[in-house]
Order: C-alpha cells, then sequence, then structure tokens
C-alpha cells in the first residue's frame, strides 16, 4: 500500500512539473507587451523597459524559465502586477470562497444525486425511477446562469432567505460569508447533481443484480442493510470517481458562477487578471487549479483501495 | 409424521414482454425431517424457481399464481410461507431456513472478509456481540473443515479456491442451524474431487445436525450418493418422484430413463454407449398441450397429447406418463 502511495506521489510531481512548464509557456504565447499594456497608452518606451526589467522579461526566456520552476518549487509563484503582492498571498485570500463554494456544491449534489440514484435502481422502472432519470436530465441541461437569476428573485429578493450576491461586507464573520455561499451552492449542487445521479443508478443497478445481494437477502436482514451495506459498497467506486471528477471540475468551473454571485473567488480573480494581463496570477491559478485536480484523482485512486481490498496497489 | 416443507400445486409465473410465462405448473413435493429430497432436471427446468419460491427470493417480475408452501417451524407453528407477512418470513430466512447457491465465486460480497459475512447471520438472528460472534464464526469454519480457521476468517473471498469458498457458504448457511438446508447445485461449479469433497461434508453436517436437505442438481450420479428420495422435473412440473431405491431399479418415465443413460455409471456395461436425450426442452411460451417431454420421446403416441398428473406406480413412487415404464425395465 505504501509502495504504492509513494509511486503515486512520485507521478504526482511529474504531472505537476509539465503543469509548471505548460503554465508557463502559455503565459508567454499571449500577444502584447504586459508591460507597457500595465501602463497604459501615455507611457514612453523607457518607462515599459524598466518595468520590464523590473519583471524579469528581459533576461533569456529560458533563465526566466529556471527562476520560475525555483521559485515554483518553493512556493513562491512570483509578485502580481496588479496587486503588488505575492501571488500565493493574493491566491490564498481568493481561495476561501472558491473551495468552499465547491464543497457546499459537492455536498448538495451528493445529497440530492445519491438517495434519488440508490432509489431510483431500487425501483427500476417505476413511475419514480423515470421521473427521476427525466428529472436528472433537466437539470443537466438548464443552464446554471438561469437557475441561479431564478433562485436569486424567488429564494432571495423574494422570500430573502439567503442573500442574493456578494460575500458579505469586509466585517462579515466566517458564518455570514457562509450564508452568503449557500444559494450559488445549491444552484451548482442541482446542475452537477444529474451526472453524480446517473452513475448512482446504473452503477447501483448492476449491483444488485449480483448473486451475492440475493446472498444477502437469504440470510434475512432488511431491505436497508442489503441496499446500504451490501450493494451501496460495491457500487461505490464509480460513484466515488464521478464525485472526485465533479470536484476538480467545480473549482475549476468556478468562474461563471461567481460572477453570477458576484463572489470574490479564484474564479472571478482569474477573469480580471486576464483582463490586467497580470501574468504572475494568471500562472499561479492555473498552477493551484491544475495541481488541485491531480490531487483530487489522486485521492480517488486511494480512496479505491480503501474500498475495495482486489485494487492492485 | 408431518413433513418440514410442503410444497402444494405451485404454479410461478414470469411477467415479461410478452405477457406472462408460466414457470412452474402444479408442482407439489415434500420433505421430511432429517432427510434429503432431491431435486433433478435438465436446465432450464424449473429447479432454482422452486427453491427460490420456497426462500421467498424470487426475482421481481415473479408472480405466484396459486399453490402454497407450508413450513414446520421450530415453535412446533406449521407456516404458511406464501401467506405470512413478510416480517415473520424474513426472520425465518437464513434462522430456520437457508441456502447456498451454485457459483461459490460470485455468491459472497467481495467488499467483506468471509467472517463477517457469517457472523453476519449471528448479529441478525441472534444478537451475538463481535467477540462471541468471532468464536462462532471459527468453531463454524472448523466444523466446515476449512484449515486454520481463525485466520482464515479474516480474509476476503477472492483470497480463496472455489472449493473453500463453497465451504464457507455451507458455514453461512449453517450457522443459525436451520431446519432446512436448499443447496441449489452446489456442486456443480466444482472439480470432481472437490464435488465429492463437498457433497461428503453435506453428508455429515447433515449426520451431526439433523437439518433436512432439499438438494438442487441435473445430475443423477449424485443423487443416489445423498439423497433419500427423488422428484424429477421436467419443464416447471414435477414427471416422477419416490425414494432413490425403487425409483433408481425401476424408473417410470422416460425422461428419467434418458437422464439415468446420460449419465457415466461405474456398473454401466461394456459396450454400453451413453445416451443423451435428443432434442431441447421447450421453451415455456410454446409448450405442447399433453406431456411436455411427449416432443422428445420416442415412445409418444396421440395418447400424450392429453393432460397427463403424477399417479401412483411402483412401491412408493409416482409417476406422470401415459406409458410408464415399470414393468418393461423391472425386467429388462
Ligand atoms: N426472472 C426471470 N424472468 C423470466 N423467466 C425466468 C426468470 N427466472 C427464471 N426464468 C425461467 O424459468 C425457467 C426455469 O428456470 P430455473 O428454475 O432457473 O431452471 P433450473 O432448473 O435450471 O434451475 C427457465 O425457463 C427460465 O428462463
Ligand atoms: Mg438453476
Amino acid at each position: 500500500m505504501w509502495r504504492y502511495v509513494l509511486k503515486r506521489l512520485v507521478g504526482l510531481v511529474v504531472v505537476v512539473f509539465f503543469v509548471l512548464t505548460i503554465a508557463f509557456v502559455i503565459v508567454r504565447l499571449a500577444p502584447g507587451d504586459p508591460a507597457a499594456l500595465l501602463l497604459g497608452p501615455d507611457a514612453t518606451a523607457a518607462d515599459a523597459a524598466s518595468l520590464r526589467e523590473r519583471l524579469g522579461l528581459e533576461r533569456p526566456i529560458f533563465l526566466q524559465y529556471l527562476a520560475f520552476l525555483g521559485g515554483a518549487v518553493t512556493g513562491d509563484l512570483g509578485q502580481s502586477i496588479f496587486f503588488n503582492q505575492p501571488v500565493t498571498q493574493v491566491l490564498a485570500q481568493r481561495a476561501e470562497p472558491t473551495v468552499f463554494l465547491a464543497l457546499f456544491s459537492l455536498l448538495f449534489a451528493v445529497m440530492i444525486a445519491a438517495p434519488i440514484g440508490i432509489y431510483a435502481a431500487y425501483r427500476r422502472g417505476s413511475f419514480l425511477d423515470q421521473g427521476a432519470v427525466s428529472l436528472a436530465m433537466l437539470a443537466a441541461s438548464v443552464p446554471s446562469f438561469w437557475t441561479g437569476l431564478l433562485f436569486q428573485r424567488y429564494l432571495a429578493t423574494d422570500l430573502g432567505w439567503f442573500p442574493s450576491s456578494g460575500y458579505g461586507g469586509p466585517d462579515a464573520g466566517f458564518l455570514e460569508r457562509m450564508r452568503h455561499l449557500m444559494l450559488p451552492s445549491l444552484v451548482l449542487g442541482i446542475v452537477n447533481s444529474a451526472l453524480i445521479l446517473r452513475f448512482t443508478r446504473a452503477s447501483m443497478l448492476d449491483v444488485l443484480g449480483e448473486d451475492y445481494i440475493r446472498t444477502a437477502r437469504s440470510k434475512g436482514m432488511g431491505e436497508a442493510r442489503v441496499i446500504l451495506r451490501h450493494a451501496l459498497k460495491n457500487a461505490a467506486i464509480p460513484i466515488v470517481t464521478v464525485v472526485g471528477l465533479t470536484f476538480a471540475l467545480l473549482v475549476s468551473g468556478a468562474v461563471v458562477t461567481e460572477r453570477v454571485f458576484n463572489l470574490p473567488g479564484m474564479g472571478n480573480l482569474v477573469v480580471n487578471s486576464v483582463l490586467r494581463r497580470d501574468y504572475p496570477v494568471i500562472q499561479g491559478t492555473l498552477i493551484v487549479v491544475a495541481t488541485l485536480y491531480v490531487a483530487i484523482n489522486l485521492a480517488v485512486d486511494l480512496l479505491y483501495a480503501v474500498i475495495d481490498r482486489r485494487v492492485k496497489y | 409424521m408431518t413433513p418440514l416443507l410442503g410444497v402444494e400445486n405451485l404454479r410461478v409465473g414470469f411477467k415479461g414482454h410478452g405477457g406472462t410465462v408460466t414457470a412452474l405448473r402444479d408442482v407439489s413435493f415434500q420433505v421430511a425431517p432429517g432427510k434429503t429430497l432431491a431435486l433433478v432436471g435438465e436446465s432450464g427446468s424449473g429447479k432454482s424457481v422452486s427453491s427460490l419460491a420456497i426462500m421467498g427470493l424470487l426475482a421481481s417480475n415473479a408472480r405466484i399464481l396459486g399453490g402454497r408452501i407450508r413450513f414446520a417451524a421450530r415453535d412446533g407453528r406449521l407456516i404458511d410461507l406464501l401467506g405470512v407477512d413478510a416480517r415473520l418470513r424474513r426472520s425465518l430466512r437464513g434462522a430456520e431456513m437457508a441456502m447456498i447457491f451454485q457459483e461459490p465465486m460470485s455468491s459472497l460480497n467481495p467488499l467483506f472478509t468471509v467472517g463477517d459475512q457469517i457472523g453476519e447471520m449471528l448479529l441478525l438472528h441472534e444478537g451475538l456481540d463481535a467477540a462471541a460472534r468471532r468464536r462462532r464464526v471459527i468453531e463454524m469454519l472448523e466444523l466446515v473443515e476449512i484449515p486454520a480457521a481463525a485466520t482464515r476468517l479474516d480474509q476476503y473471498p477472492h483470497e480463496m479456491s472455489g472449493g473453500m469458498r463453497q465451504r464457507v457458504m455451507i458455514a453461512l448457511a449453517l450457522i443459525c442451524r436451520p431446519r432446512l438446508l436448499i443447496a441449489d447445485e452446489p456442486t456443480t461449479a466444482l472439480d470432481v474431487t472437490v464435488q465429492a469433497q463437498i457433497l461428503d461434508l453435506m453428508r455429515r453436517l447433515q449426520a451431526e445436525m439433523g437439518m433436512s436437505i432439499l438438494f438442487i442438481t441435473h445430475d443423477l450420479g449424485v443423487v443416489a450418493e445423498i439423497a433419500d428420495s427423488v422428484a424429477v422435473m421436467y419443464a416447471g412440473a414435477i414427471v416422477e418422484a419416490g425414494d432413490v431405491g425403487p425409483l433408481f431399479d425401476a424408473p417410470g418415465h422416460h425422461y428419467t430413463r434418458g437422464l439415468m443413460a446420460s449419465i457415466p455409471r461405474p456398473d454401466r456395461a461394456p459396450g454400453d454407449m451413453l445416451v443423451p436425450i435428443p432434442g431441447v426442452v421447450p421453451p415455456l411460451s410454446a409448450l405442447p398441450p399433453g406431456c411436455a417431454f411427449a416432443p422428445r420421446c420416442g415412445r409418444a403416441d396421440a395418447a400424450c397429447e392429453a393432460p397427463v398428473a403424477l399417479r401412483a406406480a411402483g412401491p412408493g413412487t409416482q409417476v406422470a406418463c401415459h406409458h410408464p415404464l415399470v414393468a418393461e425395465v423391472a425386467h429388462g
């Protein structure tokens, strides 16, 4: 087991190295001189040159790359041009809404999808099963900005249950900030529940036809125990996979939701940084999100091994 | 003596796309306390459906169309299994009637240790705590002759051979000392040598624990080794039944004789060929009007198009045939 974990961690390092390289290259492929753009149309060529000098953009590209790698390894992703702060610090400030938004969305998605998916599989072909499958298709096909606007209108403006947007004032406490995340989480949760529901249902259907489910019933246990103990654990691997992927996509797909709900998260940050040509921040976000994605995939693979002892390490 | 299990005129159908097909047509048989009844027939004749109906484990598209199943419970009550509420039925399952299945490879849950799966029976029916369960499971694994039981119980099914897994299934089925064990082709998936060991084990456990066995097989060869009486099934009906001795000496049904001729026997005369029964079992949706075996039977004539029921034939045997063999074979 530990050898397997070690092997996978080495793999992770390799992937992150590629991510760093790609992030470095992509940002430099973008057209336009960041120094000139930063300084605006009135700046002189000399001003731009001195800024380029300060940002290290005048050095040979290979040296820039080495410096960049060395920094990244020691946790230094450079300095934001716009904020004039370390990129890691800028990202850390924006991480809270993004990460919690993804977590809550995932929680809502699983809470909606798992029970319905399990029950739909159990009552295959019934009215509820067909209803659940249609509902899942509907949920997946309605754009989230539309659901978002709908919820803002009714749950926030009319009923006043949740704040309609923003992340609370500068002095908002943790709970108040989390309250601002409920509505967007629900929107994202509903959209993402569709896929999880379908995977749960399909996976449970497979398992419920297995001989060992009949054995479980022959032992005289109730249906709840058959489903929740004997079937669900066997159905878990595909479900865990799709839940992990959904989480990764939620983090990387935060842009739209954060704009609709005006949340100061990494999604908004990356859009603004593109507009401002704040290279180091774009680079940093790319690296953090991609690394997170790879790490989640690794966590999912490790979970397999915990669930099913037959998985070879 | 009242039988432990009495199946009377059981009819089971399956709902499908083209309507309902009848898989069991008025099946009746009895299992006496402490005895073994073998249910024999080619694949598709309705043996598994019969056993699952008794256990209450039929697929969701199955419908009980008629008949009764009566079971003599430990407390002396005669229970109508098809009439009782689900709760009572469930409390009998595992505790008073248990089942082992054909496929030892897939009948155990791959994600739980065998000790956990066997011990679950004790949790469900006796409410034992973990330590007591473990002790009882080890005892039971020793009883089914699994070596190193104390370490084996922490293994997963995939770490065991087919024969070992079938022993685990037997341990699981018998740990609550059920009055009835249903064994649905328990040795079919195993090697010949392992088959013999498992049969041996079942015989020995029956002698020690005294349970009745409903032993299902398509192989008449093993029937003589384990059963006291036999019921031969064909296309969802019993075509011949009786005690093993008389029935083997003088099979009355042409199907039974066909089955006997198609098994290798040590006492077979040299030059005596194995004769498979020609043709195949007709689909349930297209059974002929009278005797279902008639299309494959050498002796069939116009009379066989009339329905035929089981009736007394030789000593302690019954046969459902318009032209039973009894007289010819007894002297032949
Ligand atoms: N769930 C089901 N749906 C439809 N038909 C079934 C189902 N289960 C069994 N059958 C049919 O019932 C008949 C008897 O099957 P079975 O009892 O499994 O035979 P066997 O004697 O080999 O155990 C077969 O024709 C089979 O196709
Ligand atoms: Mg069968």
